[in-house]
């Protein structure tokens, strides 16, 4: 019984990261019916914004990583790497996806694989070729223990939680109630009648890749510091997993984003703990085909009769 | 959104992103013409560092002959078998560069590869043509010995019966598993968890540490094979945790992420001990996995370059003077002294004069064979029939303050 809420600990854990990456494909299609493909890419990026946060923190100013001082500073870059994520991913709009816009349907989507390719390799110049070890800023401890006595989670576990649990609900609070959230989910059900109706759509589409990006660069260090590694390819590991998430959940979709992360990490955490971690993939991808045969649009689909 | 449109548009990408390699060639002149010797390495990703070391080696040795070898100018040709986009060695890749040696009349010799899964496949396609092939790095055993891998292994290599062409200077991996195990007792293990990246190297090195396990004293808990491209091992750990293991045994390589790996274990179990064979015995390794390196034991098919003696000191002298900025790693000196087996045959068979570079190809495929007690950089040492070299020597090595550390010599 241990084993099972340990190994679910860790698949809602995980299934939570991915699920705030896949957020950003499931917003970015909603608006657009556009799979951004760098969108994974520019996680990575928030990957390697921490590592050189941190090293500049441990490195450059001399605070040991182990120090609460090193792990706030850290947490206080959380808002700058968003920034710089979501100034990334709206820049990308800007350059590589408003020009196609009435392109056919396959241009955009062409300039997005080249886009995540253009990322990938601004990834291999930063980091090198190799995984690289983010200094361990965030504290292993485990503090709430089984009956028997062994861990089940601890601070760093905490600490991913209460980063991205409040992000996802912020981000459903703000598409949901306010006045830029309501002209989104208004020029994704209908960008010309929205155009009409005076919502700007072009300022309406960028505030959504800047939340996408937000959204990714916050992953990003939840990832760097929890995982305790940034690497150029993260974009595709990552990034294969978050899509996954986002299409079983119902892309175009927020809440199914969330709960396709949810179900991804914790299929892949209970195939490593009880299965066997070789198949784990080919667990993921078989339910993945079985969800999409009996309910094509997802989970959690939404009434979307006007598209395609 | 059609999905079988985008997958076939990224894999156009992907192809066209693929990249291609650069060369080098060597100076010098001789007088019956010019022959080529090709490597085929992984020249990017992360064991670019370590392939560097192996080319810089190679050009070494070629220039200390002064680029000649048998009266023949020697011109060096430095082959990619990696992909930007995968990071590491890439199978059509090498399929490529093994059809193009093909292709190459004045090619005597093809040095390579550094993957044994890379081996797999160009030693077939070379084997045709009679090109002889000296890996400074393959360890994965049924690439020559039978009975260590699959039933079909080694003669599915070298298909139709043409001749054996592929040699390696560096001990195979039925040695190295088997040090893996007796110095995991005489560490005081008793109980293990063997894990492997699945790939025909990692898996191969394991299966024998598996096997030999028993013989030295040691109880085999499990067995599981890794996605090298997880994101994480956080679960998988727990798995191991909960069997109680003393050690655990991991075969495979860095770019099968086995930095994530040495972190997930070391968080779930501080004070298991950690093995892992030469596949992670590079810097790039203890860069990714960071304070979790710590207190690693990795064998190696060999000894580290600062223990070789004589000639190999001598190498290790010149080598640093040269270059300065890449300090040999692992495989430096085997791919100097693979460049230099092959120099030495050129030597041979040209004696014999040959009418053209065909045949002395064919000479130099018999004078590699042929190689007894060859006085090189490793030691003086011989080619067996079955193309694997006589040394025996492997090396304990412990992680340190984010160094790899000469530990010990296992018998």
């Amino acid at each position: 019984m241990e084993e099972l809420v340990k190994a679910l600990t860790i698949g809602v854990t995980n299934g939570l990261i991915i699920g705030l990456i896949a957020i950003g494909y499931t917003l970015v299609y909603g608006i657009l019916e556009l799979i951004n493909f760098a969108h994974a890419d520019v996680f990575m990026l928030g990957t390697a914004f921490t590592y050189f946060a941190t090293e500049l923190i441990v490195r450059g100013l001399g605070i040991p990583a182990s120090s609460t001082l090193a792990l706030f500073l850290t947490l206080l870059a959380l808002p700058v790497i968003m920034l710089m994520t979501a100034g990334i991913n709206a820049s990308i709009e800007r350059l590589a996806y408003r020009p196609l816009r009435n392109a056919p349907r396959l241009a955009p989507l062409i300039s997005a694989i080249g886009m995540s390719f253009v990322l990938q390799n601004v990834g291999l110049l930063l980091l090198g070729p190799s995984q690289k070890a983010v200094e361990p800023v965030l504290p292993r401890t485990d503090l709430v223990f089984f009956p028997s006595g062994a861990a089940w989670f601890g601070i760093d576990e905490i600490i991913v939680l209460s980063v991205t649990i409040p992000l996802l609900l912020a981000l459903r609070w703000f598409v949901g109630s306010t006045r830029q959230g309501k002209a989104m989910r208004a020029t994704a059900q209908d960008r010309e009648a929205s155009g009409l109706m005076g919502i700007d759509v072009n300022r309406t589409i960028s505030l959504t890749f800047l939340i996408a990006g937000g959204m990714a660069g916050a992953a990003g260090l939840v990832v760097a510091l929890y995982y305790g590694q940034t690497f150029f390819q993260y974009g595709l590991q990552f990034g294969l997993l978050s899509f996954t998430a986002a299409v079983l959940g119902g892309i175009g979709n927020l809440t199914g984003a969330t709960l396709g992360g949810l179900f991804v990490g914790i299929v892949a955490a209970m195939s490593d703990r009880f299965i066997e971690a070789k198949w784990t993939s080919v667990i993921v991808f078989s339910l993945l085909i079985l969800v999409l045969i009996f309910r094509p649009t997802g989970l959690l689909a939404e009434q979307q009769s006007e598209r395609a | 959104m059609d999905k079988r449109k985008i997958g076939t548009l990224a894999a156009v990408a992907a192809l066209a992103f693929a990249a291609c390699s650069g060369s080098s060639g060597g100076g010098g002149g001789g007088s019956k013409g010019e022959i080529e010797i090709w490597s085929s390495l992984p020249r990017q990703g992360s064991s670019k560092a370590q392939s560097d070391t192996i080319v810089n080696a190679i050009n070494l040795a070629i220039e200390e002959k002064k680029g000649v070898a048998g009266g023949y100018t020697v011109k060096y040709s430095d082959k990619d078998d990696s992909t930007a986009a995968a990071g590491k060695w890439d199978e059509a890749t090498e399929i490529k560069n093994a059809n193009d040696a093909v292709a190459d009349d004045k090619l005597v010799a093809y040095i390579g590869t550094f993957n044994s899964g890379a081996a797999k496949l160009s030693i077939p396609i070379l084997c045709g043509k009679g090109i002889p092939m000296v890996s400074p790095a393959n360890t994965y055993p049924g690439l020559t010995k039978a009975g260590k891998g699959e039933a079909d292994e080694p003669d599915k290599y070298y298909p139709n019966g043409c001749t054996r062409n592929y040699f390696r200077v560096v001990a195979a991996d039925d040695l190295q598993g088997l040090a893996g195990a007796k110095w995991a007792a005489k560490l005081g293990a008793k109980n293990v968890y063997v894990l492997d990246d699945t790939e025909l190297y990692g898996k191969g090195i394991a299966d024998v540490f598996n096997k030999e396990a028993p013989g030295a004293g040691l109880t085999v808990l499990g067995r599981d094979g890794i996605d090298g491209k997880a994101t994480d091992y956080k679960a998988l750990a727990e798995k191991i945790k909960a069997t109680n293991p003393d050690l655990v045994y991991f075969g495979g390589i860095t770019q099968n992420n086995a930095g994530q790996l040495w972190r997930d274990l070391r968080d779930a179990m501080p004070s298991v001990k950690l093995m892992g064979p030469d596949g992670i015995l590079e810097q790039e390794w203890i860069d990714a996995a960071g304070e979790a390196a710590e207190g690693t034991y990795i064998t190696f098919g060999g000894l580290p370059a600062d223990k070789l003696t004589g000639k190999g000191a001598d190498f290790v002298k010149n080598y640093n003077a040269k270059y300065p900025n890449n300090p040999p790693e692992a495989y430096t000196a085997y791919g100097y002294e693979a460049a230099g087996t092959v120099l030495a045959a050129i030597e041979k068979a040209a004696a014999a004069n040959p009418a053209d570079t065909l045949a002395l190809r064919a000479g130099v495929l018999k004078a590699i064979a042929e190689t007894k007690d060859y006085d090189g950089a490793l030691g003086k040492w011989s080619f067996n029939q079955e193309g694997d070299t006589s040394l025996t020597a492997m090396s304990g090595n412990i992680v340190k303050g984010g160094k790899f550390q000469f530990d010990s010599v296992i018998e």
